[in-house]
């Protein structure tokens, strides 16, 4: 017996909310991507519970694909920040406003 | 209180106040150093929760190859993020802040009114071996799509990395 379910769902909310601040608040492209990283590991850890509450091991394979996903993302969104820092020598999200009227 | 559960809460509290430290860096190799330490928690939590596999790979992806590219990105950027306050602090922390807490507290009301959270869970394993008959036999589809995104954001990664320079 460890904890209700309840709990660690509460955990992975708290976790996914700050994640969700950080993307949101945050102007420094590399911490918005930190804050995804961290909302994608929140619902890893609901999965992982999702799958010891009803013993079912499919939670446990969708974080492998969660995973994935992560990796991808993040090497994409590096390359992306890398490439943009070189044309406009900044990776603050407010100096990109090209198309603002 | 049982052994498992006051663990789960040290864990989880080591989680959330590494992740609160993360968010609110301003050094950007400080905030992924705390984002390892959340990691390696989280890892933990895995463990605790039967899922020793994904323990392993959650250190050696998250903490190890995702992290590891934090900040190599962040040193060879040489960013270190310590410019001076800005002015827009309360306009861009206000309405995050508030949404998140908007947020939280609904979700956590829901989740306490709901009566199938209730019961504790068992401790279970899956052993990693039955986790890998599960997942080669259900979901063999679904692994190599993924396979072939990791390939795509492979070539993806190269072709934006790939420098000014003059054509080979």
């Amino acid at each position: 017996m460890i904890v209700p379910y309840s709990h660690v769902l509460i955990l992975a909310g708290l976790l996914f909310v700050l994640g969700a601040v950080c993307a949101a608040a945050r102007r420094n492209l590399i911490m918005i991507l930190i804050g995804v990283e961290i909302m994608l590991n929140a619902a890893g850890l609901a999965l992982v519970g999702a799958s010891l509450r009803w013993h079912e091991l499919s939670g446990q394979a969708f974080v492998i694909f969660i995973m994935a996903v992560a990796a991808a993302e993040v090497s994409v969104g590096l390359a992306l920040i890398v490439h943009c820092q070189r044309r406009t020598a900044s990776v603050d999200a407010n100096s990109y406003d090209l198309m603002k009227g | 209180m049982t052994l498992c559960g006051a663990l789960f809460y040290l864990l989880g509290g080591i989680t959330v106040l590494a992740t609160v430290l993360a968010v609110t860096r301003r050094n950007l190799v400080h905030a992924v150093v705390y984002l390892t330490i959340s990691f390696f928690a989280t890892a933990a939590l895995f463990y605790l929760l039967g899922a020793p596999f994904l323990a392993a790979l959650e250190v050696i992806i998250y903490a190890g190859a995702i992290m590891v590219l934090f900040l190599f990105i962040v040193m060879m950027l040489q960013l270190e993020g310590v410019r001076k306050a800005p002015a827009a602090l309360l306009r861009q922390w206000l309405p995050g802040v508030l949404l998140g807490a908007v947020t939280l507290a609904v979700t956590v009301a829901v989740l306490l009114s709901v009566p199938g959270g209730r019961p504790g869970l068992a401790t279970a394993m899956a052993a990693p071996r039955q986790f890998g008959r599960v997942l080669f036999e259900q979901y063999w589809l679904p692994v190599e799509i993924a396979s072939f995104l990791l390939l795509v954001a492979l070539v993806g990664a190269l072709y934006l990395g790939r420098g000014e320079g003059p054509r080979p």
